[in-house]
């Protein structure tokens, strides 16, 4: 079972979180290329996820009976990147090394060459799928472990998202939680415009899953869901995150124009100066 | 005369040869495979019975999962448990599977480098009066491009099945093509078979030209090849079951000893097996080729043998190929 959020690891956490978006903005404009707004979005559940919640070891990235993150949307890699490597999966130094030739850490994430990588993604809509069949795999072995499913709400635009909604549902693959990144924008612009998802938990509910929706920035809210995901046993659960993209950079927070490009020089310097402002409020309000 | 190495079936010039649908070899090979290895799950799109994964959802009822009609779901749900210590077989028509799920093939069974082998039934224009939308003449294409990709394309139900078995024992991402109606038993179960060996099975005295056959046409390629001997034109069959990886001893062999080469097969010409020996032999060995396949057409509604003949591919249009061939030589 998860332990409960004391105030002293809450602290740990907010704080974790903002040096992840610290990395998530220097390694972006290192790499000169790739998406700001995602990532900084999901660093609160990233953080949640991988320093309170996951059953995992960094430094036994093949134990069998680890929870698996399985990333559906991969063009939010830095912020999983930025996470392993705080989490201690490999050096933080190997961020900058994001997108270049030869590195690990390639533009969308790669199984098999950077410890801590579940799937191969990049194409959208395929990695509920994968976790479906992760599941499957865990309950014929009588295996305990957990299967996270990240996904954004733009990619439900694909059918094969719906064609694993549909075959979770029916198998009650009560091993899954999906944590949906509802940001309510993709790459063309707001997703009730491109193609509208609402009544979203109604969908969910009628494929016959658990839904719970948080507020994606509040951590005791995401543990919570997560623990009560855990607890379910008739239904895979989804938790629909609430979030603003860019969160913590406010010039970059809800503009759909940030989804898929990087800062320049003077953009991050003024993130980070942002994001150092926040960590003190951080410090100062736990004091 | 038939290469005595290769033990096939002595009744195989006969007009009363036994017939049987290659995917009953994939049935078969699904049982005795999950038999010995618990860690085969078999996955269907709705064609339990056509595609003849029946059998084995009625023996191992828990390591059976059926997915609809939802193709992209089945290869990527076998994705995650090829990543999982399972060797999931996947089952369609070869046009939905490798057809329809061809990126969810790329990147989460290829580029994810998953344990999952994918089986495609009703292959070639023989697919017969379901017409072009059911005649898959692509995919022998589509799947040799990927990398970390294998491609074996059974001649009979026995090869079939010896290649289901084989394929859960190799690492990794396999296609297994199969044809849908009856095709001649060629070869017997002392018959040689291994995934990546071609096997010369028919071997004239003074060869001119080789015959490299894949999958319900190798038995065209053999009649050609016995036609042929009686015209005293002297031949050389391949029975080319692994299109990837190619074997390249044997295509340089043949191509040497010949000088001339005929690749027949049901698919399309371009991209295909004949494109894998002529990209093979252009830089090793260049020789006079033809190509027996649809050339860039779809397919339609018929008979099977009213069909192979429309296009190009019955027993006459091999040896009329095999002799321009020869004839380029000179």
């Amino acid at each position: 079972m998860i332990e409960p959020l004391h105030d002293r690891k809450l602290k740990f956490l907010e704080e974790k979180a903002v040096h992840i978006r610290e990395s998530i903005i220097s390694m972006l404009l290192e790499a000169g290329s790739g998406h700001s707004a995602g990532p900084l979005g999901m660093a609160d559940v990233f953080t949640a996820l991988y320093f309170h919640s996951l059953q995992h070891n960094p430094r036994k990235p093949d134990w069998d009976e680890r929870d698996r993150v399985i990333l559906s949307n991969g063009h939010i890699c830095p912020v999983l990147y930025a996470t392993l490597a705080h989490a201690g999966y490999f050096p933080l130094h190997e961020l900058k090394t994001l997108r270049k030739l030869g590195t690990r850490l390639q533009g969308h994430p790669h199984r098999g060459i950077l410890p801590g990588i579940e799937n191969t993604s990049g194409p959208l809509g395929s990695g509920l799928s994968q976790a479906c069949g992760m599941s499957l795999a865990a309950r014929l072995d009588k295996k305990r472990h957990h299967i996270y499913c990240l996904m954004s709400d733009g990619e439900h635009d694909a059918g094969n998202i719906w064609e694993a909604v549909m075959f979770a549902g029916k198998n009650r693959l009560h091993n899954i939680t999906a944590i949906i990144d509802r940001n309510n924008i993709q790459i063309d612009g707001v997703t009730e415009d491109i193609m509208p998802l609402e009544p979203l938990r109604d969908k969910y509910e009628a494929f016959n899953w658990h839904v719970l929706e948080v507020d994606g920035h509040n951590i005791p809210q995401i543990v919570s869901a997560v623990n009560e995901a855990k607890a379910i046993y008739e239904k895979p659960t989804v938790i629909i995150a609430h979030t603003i993209p860019g969160k913590g950079v406010s010039f970059m927070e809800s503009d759909f124009r940030w989804h898929g490009k990087p800062p320049n020089r003077a953009e991050a310097k003024q993130a980070l100066h942002e994001l150092r402002t926040l960590q003190e409020k951080i410090t100062s309000e736990h004091q | 005369m038939l290469n005595p190495e290769a033990k096939l079936n002595p009744k195989i010039f006969d007009a009363d040869l036994e017939q049987k649908p290659i995917r009953h070899g994939y049935g078969e090979g699904l049982l005795i495979a999950g038999e010995t290895d618990k860690n085969i799950v078999v996955l269907c799109a709705d064609l339990s019975e056509s595609t003849r994964s029946l059998g084995f959802q009625e023996k191992f009822p828990e390591r059976f999962v059926e997915i609809g009609v939802a193709e992209q779901n089945l290869a990527a749900v076998a994705a995650g448990l090829g990543v999982s210590g399972k060797i999931p077989f996947i089952s369609s028509y070869a046009m939905f599977s490798p057809g329809r799920n061809w990126e969810q093939i790329r990147t989460t069974c290829c580029y994810n480098n998953s344990n999952v082998k994918i089986a495609g039934a009703h292959a070639g224009v023989s697919v017969g009066p379901d017409g072009a939308t059911h005649q898959a003449v692509e995919d022998i294409a589509i799947m040799r491009v990927i990398p970390n990709m294998k491609v074996v394309v059974p001649c009979d139900a026995i090869e079939a099945k010896k290649a289901t078995i084989a394929a859960a024992k190799i690492w990794g991402p396999v296609y297994l093509r199969f044809a849908r109606e009856k095709t001649p038993v060629i070869t017997t179960e002392e018959t040689p078979f291994a995934p990546g060996k071609a096997m010369i099975y028919w071997q004239s005295k003074k060869p001119e030209v080789a015959l490299v056959a894949c999958g319900q046409l190798v038995y065209h390629a053999l009649v050609a090849a016995s036609e042929l001997e009686k015209e005293k034109i002297g031949s050389i069959v391949v029975n080319l079951n692994t299109i990837k990886p190619l074997d390249e001893s044997v295509i340089h062999e043949v191509a040497k000893k010949c000088g001339a080469v005929v690749a027949v097969e049901e698919h399309q010409i371009h991209g295909g097996m004949g494109s894998a020996v002529a990209e093979f032999l252009a830089s090793k060995f260049p020789v006079p080729m033809e190509f027996i396949g649809m050339r860039d057409t779809f397919g339609e509604s018929g008979e099977p043998n009213e069909l192979l003949i429309k296009y190009g591919m019955s027993v006459g249009h091999i040896k009329s190929s095999a002799k321009k061939a020869i004839k380029r030589k000179h």
